[in-house]
């Protein structure tokens, strides 16, 4: 997995001193850069029992909370950005979360693998899921329930209402901008309220 | 390695004024203190403690191996709250009865044992009484204060009564008040204390009684509200105390005798409580957490009451605590969001319901331990 360009690049989009709600913050090592280095307050949200240790380890702010009920400890408007980074996969109810997390944050940044990437669309087409580093899991295995594609979540928030302020792949580190839906083994949007 | 502590007793003379409106004075407040204070006074802890708890909040009395304190698992040198780092001060509230100035005490004013004459405290007055003893101990600020229950209502009243006093607040178990079903069992509990005939409305120390039985049946009916359904059938299940090899399914077919363990370990249970407890401490202390509500002088609005606060805070529920549910600890959660101030929050999965809070889990402790690591004692 290189979660640490992704961290890196997700931190570039966020504006200094930002209020940030982040859904599903790991070990809350996203938060602490924000913290630390942009001068960003705010939550992560967690609900495996290590990661909120590691978050509280770190002195991150951390809320155990389920996903699966939606934000409803959450005002409409009340963080500058809220963050999925991967996580929209891990969601049964990825479609209303997106939606949520448009009415809390100003502006949501969403990142996820792409599905679409061409050595996932070679796997397929010998006839089997793909396994690769950026998603290393059996079909059987997988806890990423929602495989989606760049394509398919420009049209859900499209279809949502939603307004793409900015959506780009991001591969080795660098973002991808021509052919994100080929090329890029991971999709990240950057999304407001129309 | 026995950790050997002793209880110290402070006085105070000067009137402390009570919610109620009415006034105590000349009284004492019963307490302990683990590891040392450092030269900037800054790594104090106040631990509240809940209904039928006390000041002996860990460590042993020399020559009692079985004086263990409340909260050894969590409070002591090398545990989650580390005696080697913090100064740790457990206190018995006012009206309880370790020790502490409470209704079996003489009243000054007339030299006669309080009894129902003690007044109604509420849980901001065990706060103000807290607060004076912190003072006298020469501490300004805590470093954290900290409660499981309505300990927690406790910590949570220390950042609203003296907001620049508490840098940290740790709530475990808790809730912004009393729901009616609470208030109602709270209420069975009284109900069975002051309808017992060896009650005499209070003042059964004058007639050499105790009102046990209905000390027995509170705490019954208290103790099966700290437990999960999953935990009591676990260890209980429908397994009789003695069963009676001829008869069908072991029945004693006895309407009054003990059937199931159950019956006997809430027996049990009620039986040690009556020995050790003041009836009318019981009386006191479920009224002040029916009373607790910080939120209604503001209309109810969590959010806004709790905006004078500054302390960083941590809370814990327990997921099958059906006393005082996770959803409870959501709502201070919520608030504080709101509000935004730090707050990190822990829901444990745990099965032992209410209780969980007194118990080891590793997940729990972990979390509180980190969270104190991370907490400026300033320095020995």
């Amino acid at each position: 997995m290189n979660a640490e360009p992704i961290t890196q690049t997700i931190a570039g989009l966020i504006p200094a001193g930002a209020h940030v709600l982040d859904l599903g913050c790991g070990d809350g090592s996203l938060l602490e850069l924000l913290q630390q280095e942009k001068g960003c307050t705010g939550y992560g949200v967690e609900i495996a029992d290590d990661n909120v240790l590691a978050c509280v380890q770190r002195g991150v702010n951390v809320l155990q909370l389920n996903l699966h009920r939606g934000l409803a400890e959450f005002q409409d408007q009340s963080f500058d950005v809220v963050l999925q980074i991967d996580t929209l996969q891990h969601l049964r109810n990825a479609e209303a979360m997106l939606l949520e997390t448009t009415r809390v944050g100003r502006i949501g940044i969403i990142a996820f693998p792409n599905f679409a990437h061409w050595p996932n669309r070679l796997s397929v087409a010998r006839g089997h899921m793909p396994v690769t580093r950026r998603m290393p899991y059996q079909w059987y295995d997988t806890p990423n329930i929602r495989v989606g594609t760049f394509k398919d979540f420009a049209a859900l928030a499209r279809k949502n209402g939603l307004q793409i302020l900015d959506a780009f792949g991001l591969h080795d580190g660098r973002r991808v901008r021509r052919a994100p839906n080929l090329l890029a083994s991971t999709a990240v949007f950057k999304l407001a309220r129309s | 390695m026995p950790f050997i502590v002793e209880p110290q007793t402070m006085h105070f003379a000067a009137p402390l004024a009570l919610q109620s409106g009415a006034a105590i004075a000349d009284y004492e407040l019963r307490y302990e203190t683990y590891g040392k204070l450092n030269a900037a006074r800054s790594n104090a802890v106040l631990v509240c403690h809940a209904l039928n708890a006390s000041h002996h909040v860990t460590g042993m009395y020399a020559g009692d191996d079985k004086s263990q304190g409340w909260w050894a698992n969590m409070i002591g040198p090398g545990k989650p709250v580390d005696t080697n780092r913090f100064f740790v001060i457990g206190v018995n509230n006012l009206g309880s009865c370790f020790g502490s100035t409470g209704p079996m005490s003489p009243n000054p004013a007339t030299g006669e044992v309080y009894g129902a004459d003690f007044p109604v405290l509420t849980v901001e007055d065990w706060v103000a009484a807290q607060a004076r003893l912190v003072e006298a101990l020469g501490i300004t600020q805590l470093a954290a204060v900290m409660g499981g229950s309505l300990g927690g209502m406790q910590a949570l009243s220390w950042t609203l009564q003296y907001p620049e006093r508490v840098r940290h607040a740790v709530g475990v178990a808790s809730a912004p008040n009393l729901s009616a079903e609470n208030i109602a069992f709270n209420e069975v509990a009284r109900r069975a204390i002051s309808t017992d005939p060896d009650f005499h409305g209070g003042d059964f120390y004058r007639h050499g009684v105790v009102p046990a039985r209905g000390l027995r049946i509170a705490r019954m009916l208290a103790h099966i509200t700290y437990l999960s359904d999953d935990v009591m059938s676990r260890r209980f299940g429908r397994e009789l105390r003695s069963a009676v090899a001829h008869s069908t399914n072991g029945y004693r077919f006895s309407t009054q005798d003990i059937e199931f363990q159950i019956e006997s370990y809430l027996r049990h249970q009620g039986d040690k409580f009556s020995t050790f407890f003041d009836a009318n401490t019981y009386l006191l202390i479920t009224r002040a957490l029916d009373y607790f509500d910080p939120a209604a002088a503001h209309g109810g609005d969590l959010t806004q009451t709790l905006a004078r606060t500054q302390a960083r805070f941590l809370l814990v529920s327990f997921s099958t605590d059906w006393r005082f549910p996770p959803a409870r600890s959501r709502e201070i959660v919520k608030a504080l969001l709101e509000n935004r101030r730090p707050v990190s929050y822990a829901e444990i999965d745990a099965p032992h319901g209410h209780d969980a809070f007194l118990l080891d889990d590793a997940r729990y402790l972990g979390v509180v331990r980190a969270y104190f690591d991370r907490i400026d004692g300033g320095g020995a």
